[in-house]
């Protein structure tokens, strides 16, 4: 068990009234994969966006309790969130690449940061296209536009552009819902080997990928932390009995 | 009661009613087009392009009336632009939808509706008397910007609204502050179509007539600097119509308009397009 880097306390998270997230109390070590599941409207994405505080983008939200991440507050006061959503690079749903080349939606952040300098920005493409092994694919098309790319590609384009922010933590949230089980596949052995380096947070309504790649899995239901456990607990003798039922497919 | 109609007869009766209205539509202007520049064309050389109006405009060509209108157009877009793009993203961007965002929204659609020859009006009031600026492009540039910035704000607003959430939260996500994302990722995707409402704005400074024979005035010199005033085609060609000093040029000159508008509505999708296929 590695050092604790994320930690939840009572955390809360409200949408007007309404709890989406309620009293989430847990701890996401450092170089795991750490699994969540849950049925849609659980408030595994509200995790995630709390973490990298997008959820700040709502009107009328706001969270209770406390979330570290490195031991500090995310939403203590004087947080500098462009600097948080550093350190948490995110991949969407849906993949995202916004309407510009290959070359220039890797650099993407690196630019909005203030790097310049073109040989520093060609080697940051080279490498994060080599971590998602995309660069055989389109390393002699990297000026053409990113939505040319298939549905896997443009996924592991936006994880490349999130490697290069050379953050500390990789959320995922349903990375492959909109995939095929191919581009899926390649997505998962990409996170196995960025597990050494960073620590990746992967949402998914898949249980059976988290069962594939996640060291511990978290049960969310109902914005409620159900349980957590390693991936090989849950999946073989979870305590609670909704784990169960939700594993075994009875809803969800 | 029910009358059978079979549907095929239907359907070939609407087609041909459709047709019809388009066909009527798509004839009225190329009527239009084909008779001024039918009219028009035969005065056209590059003597009347190129000399300025002799005689109040009877002989001569037409030259500082086409410096006019382009100089007027030019202050009119350059004012109206950043005034219009800056509210459509602040009212899109940096507020949230609450009365006051209503209260500008509705007041800037109510300033499109208005008549021109009132904004003419509000500028000589305004511009050429109360601020001393005279008959001169400067003033008439100000009135054509306030005339053309609701076209502005509105057609920037819709276009900044449709681009998708998704790319805002990526720049966000990605570590930008919101003026990056404003001016990365939403102003580029945006663009053509405040493209599109600037060409508009175009469009209507180069045909105005009535806010622009209050502000400009009809000075048939060519402007030397802002505070020259200055004689547009469209006020030549209703001036030389009007006082009937020569209805010849006065079509030459309309004919010359025309075609300038077409000129620059190709000219603008064409560059716009092949802007925007380059990553689309």
């Amino acid at each position: 068990m590695g050092k604790t880097v994320i930690r939840a306390k009572n955390f809360s998270h409200f949408f007007g009234s309404v709890p989406a997230l309620k009293n989430i109390n847990l701890d996401i070590f450092q170089n795991e994969i750490f699994g969540i599941i849950g049925p849609a409207g659980s408030g595994k994405s509200t995790f995630l966006r709390a973490l990298n505080r997008l959820n700040d983008l709502i009107p009328n939200s706001w969270p209770e309790g406390i979330l570290e991440i490195g031991g500090r507050d995310v939403y203590a006061p004087g947080t500098s969130v462009v600097e948080l959503r550093r350190r948490l690079g995110m991949v969407f749903a849906t993949p995202v690449p916004l309407p510009r080349s290959i070359f220039e939606n890797i650099v993407f952040g690196a630019r909005m940061a203030g790097e310049k300098n073109r040989g520093r920005l060609t080697e940051l493409v080279a490498d994060c296209l080599k971590k998602t092994a995309l660069w055989e694919e389109v390393m002699d098309r990297l000026e053409t536009s990113a939505l040319k790319l298939s549905g896997g590609q443009q996924q592991r384009l936006c994880l490349a552009r999130i490697l290069a922010l050379r953050p500390e933590f990789i959320m995922l949230d349903e990375p492959t819902s909109g995939l095929d089980p191919i581009s899926t596949m390649k997505i998962e052995e990409t996170l196995r080997k960025l597990q050494a380096e960073y620590t990746i947070i992967l949402v998914t309504n898949n249980t059976k990928q988290a069962a594939r790649v996640a060291d511990r899995t978290a049960f969310f239901l109902n914005g409620e932390l159900i349980e957590v456990d390693t991936t090989e607990r849950i999946f073989s003798a979870p305590s609670d009995q909704r784990t169960n039922d939700y594993i075994s497919g009875k809803f969800g | 009661m029910r009358i059978y109609v079979d549907p095929k007869i239907e359907q070939r009766f609407f087609r041909a009613v459709l047709w019809l209205f388009t066909g009527v539509t798509v004839f009225i202007l190329f009527f239009i087009i084909f008779y001024v520049l039918k009219r028009g064309l035969p005065v056209v050389s590059l003597g009347f392009l190129t000399k300025n109006p002799v005689e109040m405009g009877k002989a001569g060509g037409i030259f500082s009336t086409i410096v006019g209108t382009v100089a007027l157009t030019l202050l009119a877009i350059l004012i109206a632009t950043p005034l219009g793009v800056g509210s459509a993203i602040y009212l899109t961007e940096y507020t949230r939808e609450n009365w006051v965002t209503r209260v500008i929204r509705f007041g800037s659609e109510c300033l499109a509706g208005i008549p021109s020859i009132i904004f003419g009006l509000f500028g000589f009031i305004l511009f050429v008397t109360k601020l001393g600026l005279g008959w001169s492009l400067l003033s008439g540039g100000l009135t054509l910007a306030f005339m053309i910035l609701p076209t502005i704000i509105r057609t920037s607003e819709e276009a900044i609204q449709s681009v998708p959430y998704a790319y805002r939260e990526v720049s966000f996500s990605l570590g930008g502050t919101k003026w990056q994302t404003v001016t990365r990722v939403v102003l580029p995707s945006a663009l053509p179509g405040i493209a599109t409402g600037v060409i508009l704005g175009v469009g209507r400074s180069i045909g105005e007539t009535a806010a622009v024979i209050f502000t400009a005035g009809s000075s048939l010199h060519i402007p030397t600097s802002l505070f020259s005033s200055s004689r547009t085609m469209s006020v030549h060609f209703y001036i030389l119509a009007r006082e009937g000093i020569s209805m010849a040029n006065a079509y030459g000159t309309a004919a010359v308009l025309i075609i300038a508008i077409l000129i620059i509505n190709v000219l603008a999708y064409t560059l716009m397009n092949k802007f925007m296929r380059k990553y689309c």
